[in-house]
């Protein structure tokens, strides 16, 4: 049907984002690739050279990448864990025929709209703080010993800082596709003598394992990259007890300067999104047909 | 006897549904109750709720020791000009994508996706470097620049799956009826394609306004926007519990109301289309 005209024209709409995404991919991830083969210190300008594996092996056999791989994973699969449970009961909760649905939603969605830097500090200070954060005075009110958060249990913190971010996303995911669950068909269970227990089990998990697969997929891609609630709260301390990958990358290229380094890690960062990039890309892909 | 019983049920979900509401939003009045009290009173024990004397000092406080109006202006700057720039980008491209799909339009779209998966700090050495090179640390412009970005996959799929929702019988109608190009375009599609592109922009603000990876590395002064700004509280001195919220209230009250509006946008742009 399209003229040819028409269909340059097309091409011609579609290659501005094309080619400035081709150029932000490309660019810096080859110029990331290729310092990560160099001895490349910024405080020792002038000394560049090759050094093939080199920073790899460094990087591998630091004992703080280790430590870092393992946070990363205990972090993502912990707020993982958090959101995908509580974001289903929260969102059953507010499906149910109750009075003002809507001011409940909005307020339940509310952490999702707050600046990270925002929610890691209003936690640190005014929550896990040990002597003026709620969370202590309310344990001295019962007469408990307070809890240093950050101090005692500084990954857990940060687990429940993040959590509480994202839990109102998978929430309103979950209750969006909660709403699309065919009415009819439930009551027809109903009617048939399926229990609640039952009707959830074969009606409303089957419905929702589409929404719960996006919600974990995406979810990883944001929470490997959390930052700003590392950086305010702990600064990735004490030792390395809060330092994930992208954490780690940003110490050696920032404060410690070695660029060679820090490339070196920031490819395997890449390489551990892609595995994840890779099955959400299909779940995505399906839709498009 | 059963609408008893309905409404019994209600009633207690009702009940349960607020409390738990009241919980998770607690932190967010606790902030913004905060910021109105006088620093004594912000650490008082037992803590005080709603009793304690107003106050509108923190604000002012807050402004007369640091440029706080321009970072909230830089924030402005970057979030509107980042989201500007990549709608002009992206509306001719995901124009043509859907209403003159090729052969090659879904790999061009999942390609575009898969840069957004990229993690940060797989190319944060290299933007550092040449930024630094280019004169561009610290600036507004190389800021919104790597915002538009990192962004412009969103905005093309969000407005891509807008788009494709326009009926193309409405076009073959308008063209049957003699309508030329210029007027299908501005008469037939816009009107169609504003609520879109609307949301579109809202949900864009909302990730450019709390962006906060490449902020924090590419910005520490000048063009620091509130992000950045409110991250220097991490190493306070003194009390400063009420300045630290009335920071915060400022800074996140703008893009509380906006979300808010945008609950149903942010579904479909955060999952790209895949749950609706």
């Amino acid at each position: 049907m399209a003229t040819q005209h028409q269909r340059s024209l097309a091409r011609l709409m579609v290659a501005p984002s094309v080619g400035l995404l081709l150029l932000w991919m490309i660019v810096p991830l080859g110029m990331t690739l290729w310092f990560s083969f160099q001895r490349y210190n910024l405080l020792m300008p002038g000394m560049v050279e090759f050094t093939g594996f080199d920073n790899y092996r460094y990087f591998l056999s630091d004992p703080g990448f280790w430590i870092s791989l393992k946070n990363t994973l205990i972090m993502v699969a912990g707020i993982l864990a958090i959101t995908v449970l509580g974001g289903t009961a929260l969102a059953i909760l507010i499906d149910q025929p109750i009075f003002g649905q809507g001011y409940v939603r909005i307020l339940m969605i509310a952490p999702f709209f707050i600046m990270p830097t925002v929610s890691a500090l209003v936690w640190k200070n005014m929550f896990m703080n040990p002597v003026n954060g709620l969370l202590g005075q309310v344990s001295r009110a019962f007469g408990l010993q307070p809890v240093d958060w950050l101090a005692q249990y500084p990954l857990f913190s940060i687990v429940l800082i993040v959590s509480w971010q994202w839990l109102p996303f998978a929430t309103l995911i979950f209750l969006t596709s909660l709403q699309s669950l065919d009415r009819e068909q439930v009551e027809a269970a109903e009617m048939d003598g399926a229990g609640v227990w039952a009707r959830f089990t074969n009606l409303t998990i089957p419905h929702m394992g589409r929404a719960i697969t996006v919600v974990v997929l995406i979810e990883t891609i944001f929470l490997l990259s959390v930052f700003a609630e590392i950086l305010v709260t702990t600064n990735g301390g004490p030792g390395y007890q809060t330092t994930t990958l992208t954490y780690l990358v940003y110490t050696q290229a920032l404060l410690q300067f070695d660029v060679g380094g820090a490339s070196a890690g920031g490819i395997v960062a890449v390489i551990l999104a892609n595995i994840v990039a890779f099955f959400l890309m299909r779940m995505i892909g399906k839709t498009l047909d | 006897m059963a609408r008893n019983v309905t409404n019994t049920r209600k009633w207690v979900f009702t009940i349960l549904a607020w409390g738990v509401a009241l919980i998770i939003f607690f932190p967010i009045l606790w902030t913004i109750l905060t910021s109105f009290k006088s620093e004594a009173d912000a650490v008082a024990t037992p803590p005080k709720l709603l009793f304690f004397n107003w106050t509108l000092e923190n604000y002012h406080e807050v402004q007369a020791r640091s440029d706080y109006f321009g970072h909230f202006l830089n924030s402005v700057i970057i979030s509107l000009g980042s989201t500007a720039l990549g709608l002009l980008i992206a509306i001719p491209a995901a124009w043509a994508m859907a209403f003159q799909p090729g052969k090659r339009t879904k790999d061009v779209l999942m390609w575009m996706l898969s840069t957004k998966m990229m993690p940060a700090v797989g190319v944060l050495i290299p933007i550092y470097i040449l930024f630094q090179r280019l004169g561009l640390l610290d600036s507004r412009i190389g800021v919104l620049c790597v915002l538009m970005l990192m962004n412009l996959p969103i905005i093309i799929w969000m407005l891509y799956t807008y788009f494709r929702e326009i009926p193309g019988e409405i076009l073959e109608a308008s063209r049957m009826d003699g309508a030329s190009l210029w007027n299908e375009i501005l008469y037939v599609l816009t009107p169609m394609a504003i609520p879109g592109i609307a949301s579109t922009m809202l949900l864009n603000i909302i990730l450019a306004w709390n962006e906060a990876f490449w902020t924090l590395n590419l910005t520490t002064s000048q063009a620091a926007p509130l992000t950045t700004f409110i991250a220097s509280y991490s190493s306070p001195e003194g009390l400063f519990y009420a300045k630290l919220s009335a920071a915060s209230t400022m800074a996140i009250a703008p893009i509380l109301i906006m979300g808010w509006f945008s609950q149903k946008q942010l579904v479909r742009g955060l999952t790209f289309g895949a749950v609706k």
